[in-house]
Parts: structure tokens; C-alpha cells; sequence
């Protein structure tokens, strides 16, 4: 048996080779950690990243002017100091931060990303997170060239940026990774192939990527060349299994493979059983079922989308239906981890929870009716993913407003690829949708019904919710600021735009052994760049 | 006999021209659009990205690059692995589908020969009782059951001795291919125990059996000779299609033991709609399961002389 | 010694009287014969007559378990099978606005080393399974605590067993948990933090609920009556022999419905398959030649069609909307991707036993085609058809699942046994009963066809019936 399948590897493997894996999840000595990654990142080209994989791969190797600590303040990175003055933005770089070759990291690095990320050539997904830079958009659009985009390196190590407009959090947008630096003469020598291996890309981060089996494995080794690496502890990160099982990896964390596995609705009753200290951890996303508003729909009718607020209770949804500890029951599309004024925001300007009145919700049923001209509310269509977790909320939705109001609701579940096409065309009634923050600012949960905005997959059109974005927009004083997203969130509320459902929480393994793992909701998470293996 | 080859393989290449035509066909009917992702794509970013693509011309129009990069062996770049080419991705992860559908087949084989024949022999005897229980065990379990059963199996096997024994998940030795490679073969080895059995109790009632049995034949010579020969033949018949069906549904068990093969690239594909990997796997694995079949049968020619390849 | 002299009457011919024992048996059709063998074969009957009766679980058990598949009865998730139980009636669940001090910083002034664990940490109001209160005093340097809740006495830091909640700052020393409670044994601890890392002093307490029902849902479910308004009464929840699902549904009137989907689906789909097959394979492996090359071409292009994407294909082709089973375009598809298995065996048989002896022995006498391929060649090959049959019924069942499981299956809230088991695997070491009556289910029926077919094999040989 053992010649047979010589026979059949010497075979078969002559192209790919696969690194037998059987290290453990931790090791004192080398400062290592073996993980398990849930799919392959679809490529690390920091312009195009647009997924998760790629947005927890991409941080530990590359770093952008500034970063997130701990506790989720930016803290300088490539950039020693900064300096904004209303449109007007200097970076100051260290002139210790080097790419992995040895080379400097230079202001014309950061110039040259950007301006191919905005270039129409590249087409970007991301390009949109650029736009507050000057002639970005226009650029984008192929309106103006890209060397008009108003990012200029003064010198090696200035670099200085003008806005289109006054903008508070654009020092927390640096830290995205589409604004991390790529040196000219490397991508251009790639071409096409930039990105594509581990020889195919240049690193400045904590880690430089040394081993990239496609599918199977990643392996991460500590960048000698980083400015902080006195700081660094982990000498490497294997990342040697890909599978988005949950039960899998669950049962590799228990076989001692990985240091961390996310435990699911599921696995976290196998887990309590093996004595394993359990964690919790908010994912900043919120999830909220999306009503169509546009005209032929019966939820445009405002009565109708009142009448389900009135039935509805997150709590019991998150307490009986998804029944895993971490999500908060969510009052608003603002989730209570934003930052205010001052505080939190949702202390400063606390969300309406909608009370529970079964005879008021009948009453504005009666009214939708008699406003819609029927004698029955037609079947609505609730269209869903096709996750497990997805189809069981639906469901629950399916059981809540028949039992409540009478009312008929289709499911249509959908791959994600077919989910989106609908989504676009407007062909639902209610849509299970989710957003996750791209920076830690209100913005960018504040604008996603904008009516311009193309994530507005319901089409809210609301002429005073967009008046208050602009004036949220237009302005850095926070005050201002958070007085016009005070007000989008009780809009939101009156007009019954969306069902809020869900302030997402993953509970987790972690090895105890492993300390200094930070998690979070904007960056790298888990972030791995200053944990280190204790006895 | 050459000639017959060589008509099975000209009939073969139309058949996986058939098959790329009717997926391509179908693939641009399915609704939902490849570009598409969880954020919305402004329209200029959009047009850029179906440029990239080549979807920016009419159907008709790609169809004929398609077919035209395919004649070359080109089927273009990802659209979810953005920067790998379909060829790269069927070549690196096909062998590793390949390696467990043979093991798996291999193990089905030799099993379900063995243990049908078995059942035959002992006919109605407790082995074939328990035997035949095992197999409608065998099928009543999905492979998804026996893939988290097996891995759960083997975490309480390492922590009972407190040594990892076989590994969990992952691939890379021979030790990572022994549990995969039984879950997915064992539904096929319940399959084929049970064709086996019924094929052997036919046999036994055949004219040159007994003449065998009156020749004075040793029963090992009448058993290996006779019956073992004629009673694999529909097994043979049914192994072609099932190595197939192994290689490519192969995708749980890949999920599951966490395996880098084409399987779970083709399902996740279908569910990206990645144009570029499904028609390069659809493709390939048309071609592969077609020269399969061809191979089957030439086979059955050798093993039973009386059907005559013309 | 008397010579005999033969007369007339010694030449006439004798009359028989009677007949005599003559061995004769009455014709039998080949179907008739089939039939009276398959009697005699107990194991087959048996397998009949539970086919039978899970056709009547299907048919008829809606009618006599009259609970509704789709209820979902949020007070008992995940139950076991077990008699009803007893609950106390309630009155609507009331917000709780927790304890928030105000004299008491949210933040730490100051980041301490270590932190003590809250003192004094008890239940306020009565522990229900609506809802456990719990306050605690508040304790220095601490800008929040972390609540858990395990199902043992905690033996460690590392054995709180769920991570319930956070609150939001240190002056908040109250958390209300709401998270599937059962009427059992929970201990809760709590952890104070310093608004990130956790301390490593805990404090526990010991509390179980006491299972109750809301007076509205009581009434919604017909459990008390609808004028009676009266609460703190015990009352009977409902009755479910096979315990519920993740959803509090019934497992039994799941069952039931779920078997018209995969009996449907696994005999149907196979049945009609497998016909096509016979059909189009025996012709190839009859008439063989060209017909036949060109046959089985075309099935070798089915054969290599992507399934999966054909099935999407075909779920949109035929139009199922949102809100659909989907169950007829599954059969459709599965019929149309499903033969060419089938018709590649049956020609592989009909080409082995067209060579056969009395095939040449009918041809002689004149047999035409369709005598020899029903009288021969069908009866003959049935051995391996009917196993082809009796395994297409469970690969069909778990295909039907596994599309139900990647979103192309049967829409919910139509169960089906193939889904059920997808969603019990998940559970499996939780809650072993919503894996396995489904998955018992299945191995019954497939049991029963198998041994059935078995017995039709039998029956159905030719060959056997010159052994009676």
C-alpha cells in the first residue's frame, strides 16, 4: 500500500508540492503559531483586496501611513507624524521603514498605489475609498489623468495630499488597505503577475509572506527588515489549513493544529463540553432585513413596514432563533461601538426601540391595506442567502408575520452570485442584508441609504436623510456631525426604512498560550502582529 | 481494434465540444452576474472590470474567443482567484482530486469484490447477513454524516493516546489521504459489494459453472477462474462513470478534511458563477470522463471476449 | 391345461374409464410466477409491507398527528423526545432597563494591575425561562464585566462555559439573559475588565429557571382558553413524541411531510430514470452498431454535463419562484441527468447476454425483436436493474439534501428527511435526535427496498423457475 501510493504521488505530483503539515498550534522555542484560514485569499494585490482573507493576510505584511493599535487608535506606522489643516494633509515618513529588498519606503510608494488604484485600467472595487482625494473620482471616471490626482511626494519622505473637501476621519482611512504603498519599478517589472506569488510582491509589514501553496497553505515568516520588529515576537504564522468547515476546524483546534477556531451556533455545545474558556467579540457589522421602496412594491407603503415593526423583536431573534451568545439585538443601523462626540454614540443619542403592540400593528396593517386598495396584503418576498443561518432566520420571519399579522411571506433563497442580481434589479420585497464598516467613523454606516448610494440595494429616497448626510458630510466639527446622524437614525426609524435585526458577535477559541492576540472591527482581525507564545 | 480507438476518441472530442457548447450556453443563461460583489461596483469601475473580462461584447462574440483560447488549451484567468489561470488552478489542484478519487476507488474496488463475493459465497450464512447490513449502512449515510463522523472519530482516537496518530485535516503525506479517501470510497464500496453479490448469485447458476464443477475443477480455480472473471463485469461497467463521479463529488470531503483538490474550486466556481473555472473544469473533467469511459470499455473487451469491439 | 381361445371382445378397444393421475399445473404468466415466489419469501414481504406502511406514515399520519409542521414553538427548541411538559403561565415579557449607577465612573480613572471579582452577585425577580436578572455591586478600576453561563460548577477561569454579554461600562451592574433558557441547572459567573482584558477573579452563582409559557402564546396555541386571563397556573405544554427541531418544530409532523419530498423524489426520480434507461440501453445493446455508437455518445455527454450547474439551470428554466418547493424540477432534472448511469449498465448486459445461447436458440425459431427483449433479454437483466433501483433511491434521497444544503434544494419551510439530516449533523453530539430519525427514517426505507429488491431478483429470474 505504502509503494502504491508512492507510485501514485511520484506521479501525480510532479507539479505541486504540498508541505506535509503536523506541527502543532503553538511552539514556545520558535515563537511559532500554526491558524486555519476559511478560504483562500482570491489574490494579496493590496489595490484590488476586497475580501476578508485577503484583508487579514494583507495588514501582517504590509503596512500602510498609519495603524490601529489595540484599543483601536491610529497610531503612526510608515507615517512618524502628520499634520491635516482643513483640505490640506503633510505625512511625514520615517526614514527607517523599509521594504523587505532593503530599500526605503518612500512618499513616492504611496503615490504611485494610489494613483493606479484610482486608475480606470486597474478597475478597483476599492477605487471608491480614494475618492476624497482631489480629482480622485474624476480620475477614477476617466475624466482627468492620473497624474492629476492632488498627491504629491515633496520629497522622499513628505508626503503631501489635498482633499476635495474637509474631511474628519481621512487619517483613519490611511490605515485601509487600499492605501498601502507599492513601489513603481517592482509592479511594473510584474506586470500582470504582481501579487500572484510570494515572489510576486514586496513587503514592508511585520511579516513577509514566504511560502503561498494555492488552496492548501500560507506561511508567514517575521520581516528582519521592519522598523518596529523589536517589537514583533512570532518568528512565524503557518497558516496550513483552508476550509470554511466550522465542525473541522473545531476538531482540529481540539487535535491541537491551530491556535484559533470561530465556534458557530452549532460547535460551541461540542466546545463547552471540552472544558474550552469560550470568548466573545463583536464584528462591528449589523444586519437588518432591507424593504424595497421602490413604487409598484407593496412595502413601499409606510403603514405596512410599520405594521412589522410593531411585531418584531430582535431580542427574541437573537436569543431563540440564532441562539449563539455575541449578537446584540440591533435598534438602529448604527451599531453601540461608534464613537460619538465624546462617548459612544448610541449613549449620546440613544436609538427608539420599537415597542411590541400587536393591536397597533394590526391597525396600521388595516391602514396599509386600505391604502394599497386590497383585501389582502399579497405574498411579499423575502429574498436570503443560502448560509444555513440564513434560511433559518428566514424562517422564523416566515413563522412571525404569519402567525402575527396574517401575512404570507415567500422565501427565495439564492447563491450569493444570483442574491446580488436581484439585489440590483430591485426583485424582492425584503432583502436579508448586512454591512460592515470599511473605517471606524458613523460615516460609513450614515450614508448607506443615501439615495445616491449604490449599496441602497432598497432604494430609500428620503429627502431630508440626504440633506443630513451632506451636512454631515460637509463638515469636521463633530458636533455637527453627530447632531445629523442623531437625526438619520430616527428618520430611519419613523419612516420604518429597514428592520433592523442584529449587531453580529462570533464567540471563539483561543489557545491560552497564545497572549496579545487582538481582535477588531476595522483592520486585520484576528491580528497576530504582537502576539506572542508563552510557557 | 485500433480503428475502434481511434473512432472512440474522434467521437469523444465532438462529445467535449458538445459539453463545452451546452455549459457555455447555459452558464450565460443562469441569472446573476459574475462581477458583482458584496459591496456595490460604481458603473465606471464596472466597465473597466468587464473590459478586463472580455464581457463587454456580445455572447456569440465570446463564444468564439472561448473556443479559440480552448483549441490553444487557454481557458483564461480566474475571476475570483484574480491573478491565477484556470490551466494553473486545474493543474495544481486536479492531481490531488485524482490521488483521493483513486485511492478511494481503489479501496471501493478491492472492497466491494471482496466482501460481494464473500456475501455470495456465504450466501444467506450470518457473514452475508452482517455483511449486507453493513452495506445498507453504507448507503443510508451520506458521505457528509461520514465525513464528520470520521473526522471525529479520528480527534477522539488522537486524544485518547494523546498523539496525533493520523492527522485530523490537511493534505501532504499518506497519512492525510487514509481517512478522506475511505469516507469517499465507502458508498461506493456498499455499491459495489452489493452488484457484486447479485451478479456472483447469477453466475453460480451458469451452464459452465457446472460443467466446470463436472470437469472436476478445484473450487479456488472454479471461484477465480469462472465466477470471479464473468461476475465483474457489470462492476467494471459501473466503475467508469463512478471514478468520475468520485473526482468530482469528491467536494464535502474536501470541504470537510480541508483538501486543496479541483472538487470544492468547481463547486465554489458555480457558486461565483467564475465563468473562466467552470468552463475550464467543466472542460477538462468532460474530456477526462469521456476518455474514462472509452477506457472502460476497451477494457470490457479484453475481460469478456464475447463482446466483440468492431 | 386349458388353451385360451381370443374372442371378438379381446380386439375392441378398451374404455377408459377415468383419466388417471395426470401431472399437470396450471399455466402461469411469468409475472404470476414472480409473484407467488416473491411470496414465499418472508423477508421481501416484510419489506412490502413496511413500504406500505411508510407510505401510509406519509399519506395518512398528517391527518391523525394534526400539529402543524411549520409551528415553531420557541419555548421548547432542540427538545428531546420526552412526555409534556409542565409550565407556569406568564404574563407578557416587560423590558428591563438593567442598573446603571450614576454615581460610578464607566471608565477606570485609573488602569489597575488586577481587579477583584464583583461581590454579592444575586437574582433579582424570579428566575424564569423568559428571563434571569442578575446585579452585582461594582467594583474599582473595573470599566466593565464580562457574564457566562455554563451548564456545571465552573472548576476554573477557563471553565465558565459561555461568554453571555458584556456591559457597557463599569457603572452598569446588571445583565438580563434571555439566551434559549431551559427549565435546568446553570451556574453564571462573572469577570470584571478593564474595558478590554479580563481580570482573573471570578464570582458564581447557582440558578435555575422555572420553564414558563407567555398567557399569549398559551392561548394562540389553544393551551389555555381564550377568555381565561388567569396566570401563575400550571399547565401542559404540547406534546412531541419526537422531540422538536432548532426551531422548535415537530419532529414527527416534520417527518411526515418531509417523506413526501424524499419518497417522492427517491422513488420517482429513480423509477422513471431507470426506465428511460432500460429503454434507451437495451435498444443500444440490442441493436448495437451504429444506433448503439451514436446512443452512447449522447449519454456520455449527459454523463459529463456539471450537475450542479444544471440544476440551477434547470431550477430557473422551470421557473420556481420564491416561496416554491421545487420539488418537480428537481425530479425533472434529476431524471434528465439521472439515466445515463442506468442505460450504460443495461446495455452492458444486454450486449453480454445477447450472446448468449438462447438467444440464438429463439432467433432460430423465429423470435422476433420485442419477444426477445422482453422475454429474454429484460427478464434476464433484471437482476442488476432492480439493484440499480434499490441504490438510486438513497444516492437520491442524499442528492435531494445535498442540493437542499447549497440552496438548490427544496425551499423551506418544506422539510425534507435529506434536509433534516443535513441540519441534524450539525447537532449531532448535542442533540442526537434531530440527526437520527431522519437518518432512521432513511435506512428503513432503504432497507425495505433493498431486501425487496432482493426478493424481486429472485422472483423475477428466469432461471429460477425451473427450480420450483
Amino acid at each position: 500500500m505504502k509503494a502504491f501510493s508512492f507510485i501514485l504521488l511520484s506521479l501525480l505530483f510532479s507539479h505541486a508540492s504540498f508541505s506535509a503539515v503536523d506541527a502543532t498550534s503553538v511552539n514556545f522555542d520558535n515563537q511559532t503559531i500554526t491558524i486555519a484560514l476559511t478560504q483562500e485569499p482570491p489574490q494579496l494585490n493590496s489595490m484590488k483586496a476586497t475580501d476578508q482573507v485577503s484583508g487579514f493576510v494583507l495588514p501582517h505584511v504590509m503596512e500602510g501611513l498609519v495603524r490601529y493599535d489595540r484599543r483601536g487608535r491610529i497610531v503612526p506606522a510608515v507615517a512618524e507624524s502628520w499634520e491635516m489643516n482643513e483640505k490640506n494633509v503633510t505625512f511625514h515618513l520615517r526614514k527607517n521603514a523599509l521594504w523587505s529588498d532593503g530599500r526605503s519606503v518612500t512618499a513616492h510608494d504611496f503615490v504611485y498605489a494610489w494613483q493606479h488604484a484610482l486608475a480606470p485600467k486597474t478597475a478597483s472595487e476599492y477605487a471608491f475609498i480614494l475618492y476624497p482625494l482631489k480629482n480622485g473620482e474624476a480620475a477614477n471616471k476617466g475624466e482627468l489623468d492620473i497624474g492629476q490626482i492632488a498627491v504629491k511626494a515633496i520629497d522622499d519622505y513628505t508626503l503631501k495630499i489635498e482633499l476635495e473637501r474637509p474631511l474628519a476621519y481621512f487619517i483613519k482611512l490611511a490605515a485601509f488597505a487600499t492605501y498601502f504603498p507599492i513601489r513603481e519599478d517592482f509592479a511594473e517589472a510584474k506586470g500582470d503577475q504582481y501579487a500572484a506569488d510570494v515572489d510576486d510582491l514586496l513587503y514592508n509589514g511585520p511579516f513577509i509572506l514566504t511560502e503561498w501553496v494555492h488552496s492548501a497553505s500560507l506561511k508567514m515568516v517575521k520581516n528582519q527588515n521592519y522598523w518596529d520588529k523589536d517589537k514583533i515576537h512570532l518568528n512565524e504564522i503557518h497558516a496550513s489549513y483552508i476550509t470554511a468547515d466550522t465542525r473541522a476546524r473545531l476538531n482540529l483546534f481540539i487535535d491541537g493544529k491551530i491556535v484559533h477556531t470561530r465556534l458557530d451556533g452549532e460547535t460551541y455545545k461540542d466546545a463547552l463540553t471540552q472544558r474550552f474558556r469560550i470568548r466573545k467579540f463583536s464584528t462591528g457589522s449589523v444586519f437588518f432585513l432591507d424593504y424595497n421602496h421602490r413604487e409598484e412594491r407593496a412595502t413601499a407603503n409606510l403603514n405596512l413596514r410599520k405594521a412589522i415593526q410593531h411585531v418584531f423583536d430582535a431580542n427574541e431573534l437573537v436569543n431563540k432563533v440564532l441562539g449563539t451568545p455575541g449578537n446584540l439585538p440591533a435598534y438602529s443601523t448604527f451599531p453601540v461601538w461608534l464613537q460619538g462626540i465624546k462617548g459612544k454614540f448610541r449613549q449620546e443619542y440613544p436609538a427608539t426601540i420599537p415597542e411590541l403592540d400587536i393591536t397597533k400593528a394590526k391597525n396600521y396593517l388595516e391602514l396599509a391595506k386600505k391604502e394599497l386598495g386590497v383585501e389582502r396584503i399579497p405574498p411579499l418576498i423575502l429574498l436570503v442567502g443560502d448560509s444555513p443561518t440564513a434560511a433559518k432566520q428566514a424562517e422564523y420571519m416566515q413563522g412571525l408575520l404569519k402567525e402575527k399579522l396574517g401575512l404570507d411571506l415567500k422565501i427565495d433563497i439564492q447563491t450569493f452570485k444570483q442574491r446580488l442580481a436581484k439585489m440590483t434589479a430591485g426583485e424582492f420585497d425584503i432583502v436579508a442584508a448586512g454591512w460592515g464598516p470599511d473605517f471606524d467613523d458613523v460615516m460609513t454606516f450614515g450614508d448607506l441609504f443615501a439615495s445616491w448610494n449604490l449599496n441602497n440595494r432598497g432604494r430609500f429616497n428620503n429627502a431630508e436623510y440626504d440633506r443630513h448626510v451632506r451636512i454631515a458630510m460637509g463638515s469636521t466639527d463633530p458636533k455637527v456631525r453627530m447632531d445629523a446622524m442623531g437625526r438619520l437614525q430616527e428618520i430611519l426609524y419613523e419612516e420604518a426604512a429597514i428592520l433592523p435585526q442584529y449587531e453580529q458577535g462570533v464567540i471563539y477559541l483561543m489557545n491560552p498560550k497564545l497572549k496579545g492576540v487582538v481582535r477588531r472591527v476595522v483592520g486585520a482581525d484576528p491580528d497576530y502582529t504582537y502576539a506572542r507564545v508563552v510557557e | 481494434m485500433l480503428k475502434y480507438t481511434l473512432k472512440r476518441l474522434l467521437a469523444g472530442i465532438i462529445t467535449v465540444w458538445f459539453i463545452a457548447t451546452a455549459t457555455f450556453i447555459a452558464m450565460h443563461q443562469v441569472p446573476g452576474d459574475p462581477l458583482m460583489n458584496d459591496k456595490a461596483v460604481p458603473p465606471e469601475i464596472r466597465k473597466n472590470l468587464e473590459k478586463k473580462y472580455g464581457l463587454d461584447k456580445s455572447v456569440p462574440e465570446q463564444y468564439v474567443i472561448f473556443l479559440g483560447n480552448m483549441l490553444k488549451g487557454d481557458f483564461g484567468i480566474s475571476f475570483t482567484q484574480q491573478n491565477r489561470k484556470v490551466n494553473d488552478i486545474i493543474r495544481d489542484h486536479f492531481p490531488v482530486s485524482a490521488t483521493l478519487g483513486i485511492m478511494a476507488i481503489f479501496i471501493a474496488a478491492v472492497g466491494g469484490v471482496l466482501w460481494g463475493a464473500l456475501t455470495a459465497l456465504y450466501r444467506n450464512r450470518l457473514p452475508d447477513i452482517i455483511i449486507m447490513f453493513l452495506v445498507i449502512l453504507g448507503i443510508s449515510v451520506p458521505s457528509f454524516v461520514f465525513a464528520a463522523l470520521g473526522q471525529l472519530l479520528l480527534v477522539n482516537i488522537n486524544s485518547f493516546f494523546g498523539y496525533s496518530i493520523l492527522p485530523v485535516a490537511g493534505w501532504g503525506t499518506f497519512s492525510h489521504m487514509i481517512m478522506p479517501s475511505l469516507v469517499l470510497g465507502l458508498g461506493t464500496m456498499a455499491l459495489l459489494t452489493r452488484l457484486m453479490r447479485s451478479s456472483m448469485l447469477e453466475i453460480v447458476n451458469e451452464d459452465y459453472i457446472k460443467t466446470a464443477k463436472a470437469k472436476g475443477l478445484s473450487p479456488t480455480r472454479i471461484f477465480f477462474r469462472h465466477q470471479l472473471r464473468n461476475a465483474i463485469l457489470p462492476v467494471i461497467t459501473i466503475l467508469g462513470p463512478q471514478i468520475a463521479a468520485i473526482t468530482t463529488g469528491g467536494f464535502v470531503v474536501e470541504l470537510v478534511f480541508a483538501i486543496p483538490g479541483l472538487g470544492r474550486y468547481f463547486v465554489q466556481a458555480v457558486q461565483q458563477l467564475d465563468y473562466t473555472v467552470i468552463m475550464g473544469t467543466t472542460v477538462f473533467y468532460g474530456a477526462f470522463l469521456v476518455f474514462m469511459v472509452i477506457v472502460v470499455d476497451i477494457l470490457y473487451g479484453f475481460i469478456d471476449p464475447r463482446v466483440r469491439l468492431k | 391345461m386349458n388353451s385360451y381361445s381370443p374372442s371378438e371382445e379381446d380386439f375392441k378397444f378398451v374404455t377408459v374409464l377415468d383419466k388417471g393421475d395426470q401431472l399437470t399445473r396450471p399455466s402461469l404468466s411469468y409475472w404470476q410466477d414472480a409473484w407467488l415466489r416473491l411470496k414465499k419469501n418472508t423477508r421481501a414481504i416484510i419489506s412490502l409491507y413496511i413500504i406500505i406502511g411508510l407510505a401510509l406514515f406519509t399519506l395518512v399520519g398528517p391527518y391523525l398527528w394534526r400539529t402543524d409542521p411549520a409551528l415553531q414553538d420557541l419555548n421548547q427548541i432542540s427538545q428531546t423526545p420526552s412526555f409534556p411538559k409542565k409550565a407556569v403561565v406568564v404574563g407578557p415579557y416587560k423590558r428591563w432597563a438593567g442598573i446603571v449607577l450614576n454615581d460610578f465612573p464607566a471608565e477606570p480613572e485609573e488602569y489597575l494591575d488586577f481587579i477583584p471579582a464583583p461581590k454579592n452577585l444575586k437574582v433579582v425577580d424570579a428566575a424564569t425561562t423568559q428571563q434571569v436578572r442578575l446585579s452585582w455591586d461594582p467594583v474599582v478600576g473595573a470599566g466593565g464585566y464580562n457574564i457566562y453561563r455554563n451548564q456545571r460548577e465552573p472548576e476554573s477561569i477557563n471553565d465558565l462555559g459561555l461568554p453571555l454579554g458584556s456591559t457597557l461600562g463599569g457603572n452598569e451592574v446588571s445583565y438580563e439573559d434571555r439566551l434559549n433558557l431551559e427549565s435546568r441547572q446553570y451556574y453564571y459567573s462573572l469577570v470584571s475588565t478593564d474595558g478590554l482584558d479580563e481580570s482573573d477573579a471570578y464570582i458564581s452563582i447557582e440558578v435555575t429557571p422555572q420553564l414558563t409559557i407567555e398567557l399569549a402564546t398559551a392561548k394562540s396555541r389553544g393551551l389555555v382558553d381564550e377568555s381565561s386571563n388567569e396566570i401563575n397556573v400550571e399547565i401542559s405544554l404540547e406534546f412531541h413524541p419526537m422531540g422538536t427541531d432548532y426551531l422548535g418544530r415537530d419532529m414527527l409532523a416534520r417527518l411526515m411531510q418531509g417523506a413526501r419530498v424524499s419518497l417522492f423524489i427517491g422513488i420517482f426520480a429513480p423509477f422513471l430514470y431507470v426506465l428511460f434507461g432500460i429503454f434507451y440501453g437495451g435498444s443500444a445493446g440490442y441493436f448495437g452498431g451504429k444506433l448503439d455508437a451514436f446512443l452512447m455518445r449522447f449519454a456520455d455527454f449527459v454523463v459529463a454535463l456539471p450537475f450542479l450547474l444544471f440544476i440551477i439551470l434547470f431550477k430557473i428554466g422551470f421557473g420556481i419562484g420564491p416561496g416554491e418547493s421545487g420539488v418537480l424540477p428537481m425530479l425533472i432534472a434529476l431524471v434528465l441527468l439521472g439515466w445515463p448511469a442506468t442505460a450504460r449498465l443495461v446495455r452492458g448486459q444486454v450486449l453480454q447476454i445477447r450472446e448468449e445461447g438462447y438467444i440464438e436458440a429463439a432467433k432460430l425459431l423465429g423470435a422476433k425483436n420485442h419477444y426477445l427483449i422482453t422475454r429474454h433479454i429484460i427478464p434476464n437483466a433484471m437482476g442488476v436493474i432492480l439493484v440499480t433501483l434499490t441504490f438510486a433511491v438513497p444516492a437520491d434521497i442524499f442528492t435531494e439534501a445535498l442540493l437542499s444544503f447549497i440552496g438548490m434544494g427544496v425551499a423551506p419551510p418544506t422539510p425534507s428527511w435529506g434536509s433534516m439530516c443535513n441540519e441534524g449533523v450539525k447537532t449531532m453530539l448535542s442533540h442526537p435526535h434531530e440527526l437520527i430519525f431522519p437518518a432512521l427514517f432513511i435506512s428503513i426505507t432503504v432497507l425495505a427496498f433493498n431486501l425487496l429488491g432482493d426478493g424481486l431478483t429472485e422472483a423475477l429470474d428466469s432461471r429460477m423457475r425451473s427450480r420450483e
